[in-house]
């Protein structure tokens, strides 16, 4: 059996007895890459001399009988937008495949504190930009389940690294479903948190109401230590929420009776694959048989969430990418003939299609003329979607769906289409407009393919959403299924 | 709504992107039909409805003003393309 089939506590007690030790555990993370990740693609830089550094300082903090952090030794992978000083972070983009921080995001700070090892940066669609990594500048990351189809995007690099065991637990960062629906397709356990619950400093900016990082892991107490290490306020960000932070592992008491469920009927309806569908329901006569009780809600403006999405994602990104203007960092065009020149050269070669494409819908929907129409008009729509969750909330402690409306599809299968591929985050996106967590579990198969189930919860209640996930996981075998990756 | 190649040449001005004649066709067409698909949004009626552009209830966050060292210079210009003296060299913006 793999170290990383391990529960984390088992993992602490071998180190603790000195049966086994963190270099050990970061050798087994280097090798099973060097076992999978051609075919899989996971990664685009690793961490490998740095990490076996960390690894022998972690030893020899153990032998001198220190203290551990929450997540000590364990080999991380990090979501290629989330910088890391004097690793190279290139968003899987040309424009900044040179480009070495000069610090480290608040999260890494947070897992060196955690004294987690961070193995390598993990491939992802340019930018977040995109639900298949197709769009990495790079190489496509492969689904383990399937190498011909897609790990979903945008953090799929970190889903299949989980996926792969070549990691044992990574980093992603969710703005319409980038960490939910990667897990969901590699049948991982993926959580995005409560908008302003971990910091953003560090994370490449693409949509900044939206964007948000968390964990992605092979089961829900995985979850809930990342997330335990990772949450908090930071004065670096004026967005992160200062808040008390729980004991999130203290959360999975198993207990969900007398939980009361909300199922949207607009994430069960038209458009959502069958078996996927089919897979939801079974979930729910398992919360059904712990004593939780479930009915039928409305989310009555789902069905506008994925167009007011795209325009204030494209609009916020088409101001953030701004500051790529191949002066500070980055790329730079050969022989410019003036500053506009360079500014437009260096920005033309270093960014791809979908990157293009959403600054150009983006700097559209702001211009002069058409702002009220397309902007506020999103702006205002997304306070109807918020009202939705709202109300819902009222009644319910969280509402439970499908993460994404069907199991991965094949590489090249929508690439083309940029309207179908948006459409796979109908139901990931109005979770992302009104700022609420949700986690992603695995609940079963279709045609071989993993399928994610999706529990959302209310602001800042994250406990809900662990406790109800993880119970539900102590009730089934889905996270226990690995993918059948032969050496 | 219908964006026609001319649209696409302003708008990419606007955004300092340089695009080739095939880029300007293929994204008059696609951004066409995404924003003939937001279209769907006229079907709300939003009169009154207060524009929601961050979740959290945060105005303005204020912090002591306390001075703090800055990042060496030749660790800001470390990753620039190009660099002169501690300074970013661009091509001369005045004739």
């Amino acid at each position: 059996m793999s170290l990383f089939e391990l529960r984390l506590s088992e993992i602490h007690n071998r180190l603790h007895h000195k049966t086994l030790s963190v270099s050990e555990l970061t050798e087994a993370s280097f090798r099973r890459i060097r076992e999978t990740d051609d075919r899989i693609g996971a990664f685009l830089t690793l961490n490998e001399e740095e990490a076996r550094r960390q690894a022998k300082e972690l030893d020899d903090r153990l032998a001198a009988g220190a203290e551990r952090g929450l997540l000590f030794g364990l080999p991380a992978g990090i979501k290629d937008n989330i910088v890391t000083e004097g690793l190279r972070t290139t968003c899987a983009s040309r424009f900044l495949s040179n480009y070495n921080p000069i610090y480290d995001a608040t999260v890494m700070k947070k897992l060196k504190a955690a004294q987690a090892v961070t193995i390598g940066k993990l491939n992802m669609d340019e930018f977040a930009m995109g639900g298949s990594n197709e769009n990495s500048a790079f190489h496509p990351t492969r689904n383990p389940w399937d190498t011909e189809r897609v790990p979903g995007g945008s953090s799929g690099g970190s889903a299949a690294a989980v996926a792969a065991g070549q990691v044992y637990f990574a980093l992603g960062s969710d703005t319409g479903g980038s960490i939910r629906q990667p897990a969901a397709y590699c049948g991982v356990v993926g959580l995005k948190p409560t908008y302003g619950l971990v910091s953003r400093f560090g994370l490449v900016a693409f949509a900044s109401s939206l964007d948000q990082i968390g964990p992605l892991t092979k089961n829900v107490e995985d979850a809930a230590y990342v997330l335990q290490a990772i949450a908090g306020h930071d004065p670096l960000d004026s967005t992160s929420a200062d808040v008390d932070i729980p004991d999130y592992i203290a959360a999975l008491t198993g207990d969900v009776s007398g939980l009361r469920i909300g199922v949207p009927k607009e994430y069960m309806g038209e458009g959502i694959d069958p078996a996927v569908k089919e897979r939801v329901l079974e979930a729910l006569k398992v919360f059904e048989s712990m004593g939780a009780a479930w009915e039928e809600v409305s989310l009555p403006h789902t069905e506008y969430a994925v167009a007011a999405y795209y325009l204030l994602a494209s609009s916020e990104a088409s101001s953030n990418l701004a500051r790529f203007d191949g002066v500070r960092y980055g790329v730079r065009a050969a022989d410019p003939d003036n500053l506009l020149d360079l500014y437009r050269r260096s920005r033309s070669e270093g960014f791809g299609p979908e990157v293009k494409r959403r600054i150009m819908l983006g700097t559209y929907a702001l211009s002069s003329g058409y702002y009220d129409a397309y902007y506020k008009k999103a702006q205002q729509v997304r306070t109807l979607i918020k009202r939705d969750f709202d109300r819902a909330f009222e009644r319910y402690d969280v509402i439970i769906g499908p993460t994404a409306p069907t199991p991965a599809f094949r590489i090249g299968e929508q690439i083309g289409d940029p309207l179908t591929m948006y459409m796979n985050d109908i139901c990931t996106i109005p979770v992302s407009l009104a700022g609420v967590p949700a986690i992603s579990v695995p609940c079963g198969f279709a045609d071989g393919l993993p399928v994610g189930l999706q529990i959302i919860g209310k602001p800042f209640d994250e406990v809900t959403v662990l406790r109800a996930a993880h119970a539900y996981e102590g009730r089934t075998e889905h996270h226990k299924q690995r993918p059948p990756l032969t050496l | 709504m219908s964006i026609t190649v001319q649209e696409v040449e302003h708008v990419a001005d606007l955004a300092r992107l340089a695009l080739s004649d095939d880029e300007k066709w293929q994204f008059a067409g696609q951004l066409s039909a995404i924003l003939k698909y937001a279209e769907k949004l006229n079907e709300l009626d939003t009169e009154g409805v207060e524009p929601t552009s961050h979740v959290l209830p945060l105005a303005n966050v204020m912090r002591e003003d306390e001075p703090r060292p800055s990042w060496p210079i030749g660790q800001v210009t470390a990753n620039a393309p190009e660099e002169e003296d501690g300074q970013f060299r661009v091509p001369a913006v005045l004739e």
